[in-house]
């Protein structure tokens, strides 16, 4: 035990008592104790529930009872409500607010077994590319603790890069798992829109959310992904098609939208050339395909997401909890304060954004014309998928940029570039690392037809079967050479 | 100048659901303040709506009630603005794609005579309530109660088809009737579950163009619109007569000062910025929800009061009074379908059962005494087994314990005599007790005749059937 392993190793480990659940908790909360300081990832640790739900997955080990996950530490965004935890946003609106109810993702996990270790940070109301919109500080990079891990599940990602955890939950909007997973160099998945219940979940545009899962490879979000997925009555929009079917990935023909390798650096393109390359050297067939509304997609994305989340938002008014300003002397007052000081300065662009979006007279020029938009990249992706089985792409850019670097607010919307295609089109996306440029990590996207998680996890498995940059480690903090239970450096 | 109104109607009908229109919480009226509140109700944060399939129902038997159209898909938008009793600081409505299109609802003309009238219904669509500010049960500040926050509404929108503030009274008064035959809502007023707004314009007589209109909220009673629409009205022809305009705006109608006033702005909102719900797919309407809703639809008022006219010979009175209630209807016309005479059945119904009822605080639906028994007792008077008197003392006993008929009868001894020579025996004896009487009569004071029937009637303690007894003492005392 080393910080590093697979979950299926963990699990290997664990039944066979090689180690116990309490010492593989204990394990990761001394680690989070060494690096959440510098890391700043997690909002809220919860040693005590962790403990106790170790402690119980102990039992059911002895009882051999144990589930698929059970014993398996792992961390939730705070976007997902846990009952009795607080389930803060990253927002000063929310900072106390505890919700009576667990997130339907976060129960499937408890059910499975997983261990909850905390919270971890994020873009406040998963409003960001950079964690710096946090209520609570930026999550840093273990890459470089002076850069940003990505947003807005950026607490997660680098849970998982730095081994504090060996997975975490994440939600992704137009990004925010996609673009931390390639800062950090984990693994992650955003799967098709409706493939996780959104139940629990605090909403930031309800259309485009959808909850995934961060892991050091594939296989290991893919176990994940098998327990949070399903239909869910609590939520209407969640799918009741058949669950992740993985059937060996065969001969594939991958797609490259000539429109995103356009627009990318040369560093960065040379790193996704030898991706691909890599991808036809395992017997896959290359192919250019276009998606031409591409350009439109972030100026679409940033009116839909804001124009939501600017009803979705209207809740946190001060009346019923969260965060509620002193002595208001009436009602108007009472919602303009509480909402002025609860509220950070991104939350607040979008909600003007999408306001003014929705407003009358603008909001067939904006709302109606954004919805269009969207019609027209959905159907970009579903042509492209008549000739290819997967699509490949870059995630952002760049690598990780220093924190404070991007100031401009458009600009830090032009991160998501490549990731909000898919999101509009409400489309399983998978990062994974695939090389290094000036010592940060660079991120491969793979984007599949909707509900072809299977097709899209199996390959990036048989990917990094044959590469090994899913395995890069910073070494800001050493990964132990043995634990109790002796397990050596298995990777 | 000669001014007419013009009319139409927003009611807010409160939807019979067990649970709430999104969320599994009860609907029940008067539970302490927030005991029926869920997550979903308290607009907690990450909670989603799930839309009840019984509500969707309801509102789809309402449409086929006034052959509304029935769009293959309906839609939820949200309705956004700021008001402290509104937790998600938007309304889950219905805007571009309303469950119910186009449709009528017929109507009896205000004075009861004439041809029925057909209201046109413009939309009806379903909506989740708000809940409600508390002011008077804290000092100095407001306290608020989300019990009825996501209670199911289905508001129905007339045309402008109403003319008068009596008419638009009566039209409210037979939605009432609708909803309640339909059992699509409990009707009862003073818990606000019908609740309606007014849109009322006026123009001169001869013009076809429609005035400036204001709309007039908060209307809970029958009474109410009428008031109201009678105070708005003579308002805009003032204006208008002093050389005026109408100003567009929304006015509240205080009851107590009986009065309407215009709204303040704040609690207004000019622009709802209503887009389409996301957390809620589109409704697809199947036929097999359409069957499952028609399944639910009962002969629909107007259609039993003409049948009640037309078939069953009952007075316009008596069918308004019968089928505008739907239990008092499904017992009268279970009684005739027993084989009761309809005309006989209706008086029971409007009377005896009636005042028995109101004497034991009850209501029909609780009626212990079965519908196929008041056909019975019913018969029992048609064959001269028993006399109106005693059947009401009949009714009275099956009240208590339901039995044989004949067989309480013979127990009670209400049976009516039908032995001729012993009657004609009590007949002669009375006579014999009454010689003054009997030669008052003879002098012509006939009204005389009813003591006798009396004197009769109690001799043979109610048995005997008082038109044979005034027949057989006219005849025995040879006056005509």
């Amino acid at each position: 035990m080393n910080g590093d392993e697979s979950i299926a190793a963990l699990r290997r480990g664990l039944l066979d008592r090689r180690y116990s659940a309490v010492e593989l908790t204990e394990r990761s909360l001394s680690r989070i104790d060494t690096a959440n300081e510098t890391l700043n990832c997690f909002i809220t640790i919860d040693p005590d529930g962790a403990l106790a739900a170790a402690a119980a997955a102990d039992s059911r080990i002895a009882r051999g009872e144990a589930g698929p996950l059970t014993g398996i530490p792992l961390a939730h965004k705070d976007v997902f409500c846990t009952r009795g935890i607080r389930t803060t946003c990253a927002s000063r609106m929310l900072a106390n607010f505890i919700a009576p109810y667990d997130a339907t993702a976060v129960s499937r996990l408890a059910h499975a077994g997983a261990v909850c270790l905390g919270k971890t940070n994020m873009d406040e109301f998963a409003m960001g590319s950079s964690n710096e919109t946090s209520w609570f500080g930026p999550a840093r990079n273990p890459w470089d603790p002076g850069r940003a891990p990505g947003g807005s599940s950026g607490g997660s990602a680098a849970a998982v890069c730095a081994g504090l955890v060996p997975c975490a939950t994440g939600t992704d909007t137009g990004g925010s798992i996609r673009q931390p997973a390639a800062f950090c160099g984990v693994t992650g998945l955003k799967p098709t829109y409706g493939r996780v219940s959104r139940y629990g979940m605090v909403a930031f545009a309800s259309s485009l959310d959808q909850g995934g899962a961060f892991a050091r490879d594939a296989e290991d979000v893919a176990a994940l992904l098998q327990v949070m997925e399903g239909h869910d009555p609590l939520d209407s929009t969640s799918t009741t098609a058949e669950p992740t079917a993985f059937d060996g990935s065969g001969s594939m023909t991958i797609g490259l939208p000539g429109e995103y390798w356009d627009d990318l650096d040369a560093d960065m393109g040379a790193v996704l050339d030898d991706a691909t390359r890599e991808l036809e050297a395992a017997g896959h067939t290359l192919k250019t395909v276009s998606l031409p509304h591409t350009t439109a997609a972030v100026p679409a994305y940033y009116v839909i997401a804001s124009a939501e989340a600017s009803a979705n938002l209207s809740r946190y008014d001060g009346v019923r909890f969260g965060y509620r300003a002193e002595s208001p002397d009436s009602i108007d007052d009472l919602y303009r304060r509480s909402r002025a000081e609860g509220f950070g300065a991104e939350v607040k662009r979008r909600i003007l954004t999408g306001t003014y979006a929705l407003s009358i007279g603008y909001y067939d020029a904006y709302y109606l014309q954004a919805q269009r938009v969207r019609r027209l990249i959905r159907q970009d992706f579903l042509d492209a998928f008549d000739d290819v089985d997967v699509i490949a792409a870059p995630v952002t850019p760049g690598v990780a940029f220093p924190l404070g670097a991007v100031t401009d607010p458009v600009a830090m919307y032009r991160q998501d570039v490549f990731t909000i295609p898919a999101s509009l089109a409400g489309l399983p996306a998978m990062s994974l690392p695939c090389g290094l440029l000036d010592g940060l990590p660079a991120g491969l996207q793979l984007i599949g037809p909707h509900f072809e998680e299977g097709r899209v996890l199996e390959l990036g498995a048989e990917y990094q079967r044959r590469t090994d940059w899913h395995r890069q480690r910073p070494h800001i903090i050493p990964l132990d050479t043995g634990g109790p239970g002796e397990v050596s450096n298995a990777v | 100048m000669q001014f007419e109104s013009v009319i139409g109607l927003e009611i807010h009908v409160q939807l019979a659901t067990a649970s709430k229109i999104f969320s599994g919480a009860a609907t029940a009226y008067g539970a302490a303040p927030n005991a029926q509140a869920c997550p979903v109700d308290l607009g907690l944060p990450g909670v989603l709506p799930v839309v009840n399939r019984e509500a969707i129902r309801m509102a789809l038997t309402f449409g086929l009630a006034i052959d509304g159209e029935i769009a293959p898909t309906c839609r939820f938008d949200r309705k956004n603005y700021f008001y402290p009793d509104l937790p998600k600081g938007y309304q889950i409505s219905q805007f571009e794609q309303p469950i119910v299109g186009p449709g009528t609802v017929t109507m009896d003309p205000v004075d009861g005579a004439g041809e029925p009238r057909a209201i046109g219904i413009t939309r009806a669509h379903l909506e989740e309530d708000a809940g409600k500010s508390v002011h008077d049960a804290f000092a100095g500040r407001t306290g608020i109660d989300l019990n009825r926050a996501g209670t199911p509404l289905l508001e129905v929108v007339s045309d402008p088809d109403l003319r008068t503030p009596e008419e638009a009274a009566a039209f409210f008064r037979e939605m009432h009737v609708l909803v309640r035959a339909l059992r699509i809502c409990d009707g009862n007023l003073n818990e606000g579950s019908m609740r309606c707004d007014a849109n009322v314009s006026v123009r001169q007589v001869g013009t076809s163009e429609l005035g400036e209109r204001t709309e007039i909220k908060n209307l809970n009673s029958f009474r109410f619109v009428e008031r109201a629409l009678k105070h708005e009205i003579e308002r805009q022809v003032d204006v208008l007569e002093s050389g005026g305009r109408v100003e567009r705006e929304t006015r509240l109608y205080d009851a107590q000062r009986d009065e309407t006033r215009p709204m303040r702005g704040k609690e207004l909102s000019d622009d709802y910025r209503y887009f389409p719900d996301p957390d809620l797919l589109p409704v697809r309407i199947t036929p097999d929800m359409l069957d499952e809703a028609r399944a639910h639809l009962p002969e629909l008022p107007s259609a039993k009061r003409a049948r009640y006219v037309d078939e069953l010979g009952l007075s316009q009175y008596a069918a308004r009074a019968l089928a505008n209630d739907p239990d008092t209807a499904g017992y009268f016309d279970a009684t005739v379908e027993a084989g009761a005479d309809a005309r006989q059945a209706a008086n029971w119904v409007m009377d005896h059962v009636a005042a028995t009822l109101h004497r034991h605080d009850t209501d029909i639906a609780q009626c212990p005494v079965s519908p196929a028994r008041l056909a019975q007792l019913i018969a029992r008077i048609e064959d001269g087994a028993i006399s109106n008197t005693a059947a009401k003392t009949m009714f009275d006993a099956l009240w208590e314990e339901d039995g044989d008929i004949d067989g309480i009868i013979d127990a009670k001894g209400l049976r009516q005599m039908r032995d001729s020579d012993e009657l004609a025996r009590i007949v002669a004896r009375v006579i014999d007790k009454h010689p003054e009487q009997v030669r008052d009569m003879r002098a012509g004071q006939m009204k005389i005749l009813g003591f006798l029937v009396g004197q009769v009637m109690r001799a043979t303690r109610g048995k005997a059937d008082p038109r044979q007894v005034n027949a057989l003492l006219r005849d025995t005392l040879g006056v005509p």
